[in-house]
């Protein structure tokens, strides 16, 4: 047996300290095996162990919560005992080292977090983050991460219905990749990974075990530098045809009544699945890894356990049932094996070919595994809140060019290659505030968006975190859903920096805050840290996925005008908040400022007034205003529909008003006697509105003599991601 | 009208191909597993969308070779209507029900969008509720739609009245030949196109132009 070296301790990304633990916990050396399984499970990626007691303090509970974070994903009740199932998780390092089979393996595993809990997928969504357009690794990136996510999605038969595509330099040698399942189960079917009981069958299902993606979550937990292209093998390779067998028969064997537990095979694979299980069940588990269905030959217990082959689950069965489970795998021609069984000593034992090759109490890998309170140094907020500008530049000419920007184009390009019409419940399609599908067969509909703007979270992680939270509330409020709860996925560089550190415990605290204010509980979520390459980190990127519920999918809201006439209300403050703002960037070159402040009162208050106004069927077309400030959300709902807007009538017109990036802020159009007495009703609430002009034609008018054609700044807008994409080489 | 869907590992448009059959029929259709011997005794089998077999051979290859496109075949040739959406299009070409053959996407890209497809040809049971030349609006969403056929065969499928859908002037997704979206085979009882009438179904997700195909087909097969 090989002996276990400084070098080898070293290798597997475990400090002197960690390891001396691990010989305390178990008052002996690990052997190999033993070293590779503390090795995964005390990662970073499985053990949160720089974030757990920060992530503590997020709020989890409220009403329509059944199901918090600690289990494969959260879970909400929707009314009429339907639940709704989801989760965001970040695949950043293997979706940069190789980015199709990164991005592709990324939503297979999210897919399996939530199928796993009893819900069929019924939408997928992402955030992606890319490095500058100029960078030449880019466009390569951009190309296998789309087809990767539509590659997988696609086949699974589960639309990709949005997402976010950002560029900024600093992810240059990081991506960020962040995808998100939402699924539905029935609210007396849910189910858990808690293992409970002794001398129940564990078994497996799905694909065979290879030797593909050893120490991936390790690799997640490490900085990147020249040589991570030689951490390809690490990577792993998916199989969506073999996902979606494994879906059908795991909601058909869930029909049943045979399961204990279930949870899929992610990060760690068979070691944090069977470590989770009996953990969670207060068991323990005995596996033999001589029945573990095999891709390769010669496989030694330590490629088994770190093995993160996809497309495989470990379920707990009532005893007696395997047969009846495996006629259902037979059928959908997927392996199945019984390949251990729960214990009530609560160790893992694991044996291979009639020996002990690894044996430790499950509570040494979870509630034992090491937790830090790292050091963070919070830096002074930017503060400057209107910089310097040049007050003479044209406003169309820079709205033309900030339409044709990189963050702010038409991802058209990209959601394209993303089917979104299958299933056939897709109401609202990417290109919109949130992504609207309804509940199969009902007339409900859940709202999905996800949301963050980096550059304010790194100006100040606090209020740029809240920002994140209020702009998926409002992405859900203005297409008319009540908001419910939220998934995070918290990328940020290496956390044993105090100053990275301090990033994550101010957004950590601004997500807290906003969710609180807002009754937006936390159900899941999933952090990525060490997302830095040669010592240079990402802006601190914590993204946000919203979920709402729409009532009644025929009151509903999207932002294209649709008639001409009608009266277009800003609703919320403008104080013309230049600071961080896409304008700032794009059109003065220049990056500073405060990011801007977010009040969450007036969040709620303007927020619920518009939904409200929504629901009573009162008004059909609301755009929240985010990047780009007001005259940027004027254009892209005259985009879609090829009508004007003539905002010459009111009386401002200069830049902070055009293009601050106020928060808490819509824009509504109805028509004018309906525009009125919204007026009316906002004063009441003391909600601020503001008559901005009125539909119609097919320019966008500022002043008599200030006009855009809507078509040209739709040319514009559409142009960019396809001429970017098909300039170079891919 | 009796109707089956034949279901195919990872087919995944099964379950919408089933709700329009049911709404315009009144009865659930029959889902007939790949593994299968035999359809039931029905006036309609569709093959869905999807990606069967995980389509990584050529798409449908598989699927034509399963043990129920036996019986398929054999129901195709005593006259029974078979539809082939997408995937299903493929298996039909792969399975020389269809002539032709749908390759990679002339952008290499998958394509998903909503597509303006002209009705080219109103005499028979898939169309006979459109008007010649009524533009609708299907959506698309396949990798692999790219129509070919040698000049010989694409002059006589024209020739015939066979060319049923065509996609509108400049809107040809996938490089198709003489911008075809769907054909019939020469008794006109099997139709294969690659846009998804059947997600086209409910005015919520936009203007329902596909109902009029499955409603051609229960006033044809009733």
């Amino acid at each position: 047996m090989t002996a276990i070296t400084p070098e080898i301790v070293r290798e597997h990304g475990l400090s002197p300290d960690e390891y001396s633990r691990i010989m305390r916990l178990l008052n002996r050396a690990p052997n190999l095996v033993e070293l590779g399984i503390f090795s995964v499970m005390w990662s970073e990626h499985c053990s949160y162990k720089s974030t757990r007691v920060h992530l503590r303090k997020l709020p989890t509970k409220g009403g329509i919560v059944i199901q918090g974070p600690g289990e494969n994903a959260g879970v909400i009740d929707i009314g009429d005992g339907d639940a709704c199932i989801f989760k965001m998780e970040s695949h950043n390092h293997p979706s940069f080292i190789e980015p199709y089979q990164g991005a592709a393996t990324g939503v297979g595993g999210i897919m399996r977090d939530v199928f796993t809990m009893g819900a069929r997928p019924i939408a997928m969504m992402n955030a992606l983050r890319f490095g500058e357009p100029s960078h030449e690794k880019t466009r390569h990136l951009v190309s296998g991460v789309v087809s990767g996510i539509g590659g997988y999605g696609n086949c699974m038969g589960v639309p990709t219905v949005g997402g976010e595509v950002n560029f900024h330099r600093s992810y240059n040698g990081n991506i960020l990749v962040n995808a998100m399942c939402v699924g539905l189960a029935r609210t007396d079917r849910i189910f858990l990974s808690a293992a409970k009981g002794a001398g129940n069958p564990v078994v497996y299902i799905g694909s065979k075990t290879g030797r593909d993606g050893i120490h991936g979550a390790t690799m997640a937990s490490a900085e990147f530098n020249e040589d991570s292209e030689e951490k390809r093998p690490t990577v792993q390779v998916g199989d969506p045809f073999t996902e979606k067998l494994l879906l059908e028969a795991c909601l058909e064997l869930m029909a049943t009544d045979a399961i204990i537990a279930i949870q899929d095979m992610g990060a760690a694979g068979l070691t944090s699945s069977s470590a989770e299980m009996a953990d969670k069940g207060g068991s323990g588990i005995e596996l033999d890894l001589d029945h573990v269905p095999q891709r390769e030959t010669n496989m030694t217990a330590y490629d088994m356990m770190l093995s993160e082959s996809q497309e495989r689950m470990l379920a707990v069965l009532k005893p007696g049932r395997e047969e009846e489970a495996e006629a259902i795998f037979k059928k959908w021609e997927l392996d199945f094996a019984v390949i251990g069984i729960t214990t009530d000593t609560k160790r893992l034992v694991v044996k291979h070919k009639g020996e002990i090759v690894a044996d430790m109490p499950v509570t040494s890998l979870s509630d034992e595994a090491p937790l830090y309170e790292r050091p963070y140094e919070r830096r002074t907020p930017a503060r400057l809140a209107q910089p310097r500008i040049d007050s003479t530049r044209p406003v169309l000419d820079s709205l033309r060019t900030l339409l044709a920007s990189p963050d702010l184009c038409s991802r058209r390009w990209v959601w394209e290659q993303y089917d979104n019409s299958v299933m056939a419940d897709t109401i609202q399609m990417p290109g919109g505030d949130a992504a609207v599908v309804r509940v199969h067969g009902t007339n409900k509909a859940l709202a999905i968006t996800t949301d963050v703007t980096p550059r304010y979270c790194k100006a100040d992680p606090f209020e740029g975190a809240k920002q994140a939270v209020a702009e998926a509330w409002r992405n859900l409020t203005a297409v008319g859903a009540t908001p419910l709860a939220v998934t995070d996925n918290l990328n940020f560089g290496n956390p044993e920096r105090p100053e990275t550190m301090g990033e994550i415990v101010g957004a950590i605290d601004g997500i807290g805050d906003a969710c609180r204010a807002l009754s937006f509980p936390v159900v899941s979520g999933n952090c990525s840290l060490y997302n830095e390459t040669n010592g240079e980190p990402i802006l601190p990127t914590p993204a946000i996925g919203g979920v709402g519920l729409i009532k009644d999918v025929a009151r509903m809201a999207t932002i294209a005008f649709k008639r001409a006439g009608d009266t277009i209300l800003l609703i919320g403050d403008t104080e013309g908040h230049l600071g961080q703002s896409l304008y700032l960037r794009e059109i003065e070159t220049r990056e500073e400022g405060a990011a801007p402040p977010v009040d969450l009162a007036a969040e709620k208050r303007n927020g619920d007034f518009v939904r409200r106004l929504i629901e009573q069927g009162r008004v059909d077309t609301v755009h929240d205003i985010s990047d780009g400030g007001l005259i940027v959300a004027v254009a892209e709902m005259a985009m879609p529909g090829g009508i004007g807007a003539d905002l010459s009538p009111n009386e401002r017109g200069d830049i902070p008003f055009l293009f601050g990036e106020d928060q808490a802020r819509y824009l509504i159009a109805a028509p004018p006697a309906e525009a009125e007495r919204i007026m009316a009703d906002a004063a009441k609430a003391a909600v601020p509105g503001f008559r901005l002009g009125r539909t119609g034609g097919a320019d966008l008018i500022l002043a008599p003599d200030k006009r855009a054609a809507v078509r040209r700044l739709r040319e514009a807008h559409e142009s960019w991601f396809p001429r970017y994409m098909e300039a170079g080489p891919r | 009208m009796k109707s089956a869907v034949i279901v195919f590992p990872a087919s995944n448009r099964d379950r919408d191909s089933a709700d329009v059959l049911e709404k315009v029929t009144g009865t659930k259709p029959y889902m007939v597993w790949h593994g299968e011997t035999e359809v039931p005794d029905v006036d309609l089998i569709v093959l869905p969308g999807g990606f069967s077999y995980g389509d990584y051979l050529r798409c449908g290859a598989m699927a034509s070779q399963s043990r129920i496109m036996r019986d398929v075949i054999a129901k195709a040739d005593k006259g029974v209507a078979v539809l082939g959406i997408c995937n299903g299009f493929q298996i039909l070409t792969e399975s020389r029900l269809l002539p032709g053959a749908l390759m990679r996407n002339a952008g290499l890209k998958f394509v998903s969008k909503p597509v303006p497809v002209e009705v080219e040809e109103t005499q028979s049971m898939f169309t006979r509720r459109y008007r010649q030349k009524q533009r609708v609006v299907y959506p698309v969403a396949h990798g692999e739609g790219n129509y070919f056929a040698d000049d010989e065969t694409l002059n006589r499928l024209e020739g015939e009245g066979r060319v049923v859908f065509r996609y509108a002037s400049g809107e040809n997704p996938n490089g198709s030949a003489r911008d075809i979206a769907g054909v019939l085979n020469e008794k006109r009882n099997v139709m294969g196109l690659m846009p998804h009438p059947e997600c086209a179904c409910d005015p919520m997700l936009g203007p329902p132009d596909g109902l009029g195909l499955f409603e051609g087909l229960v006033e044809a097969l009733s």
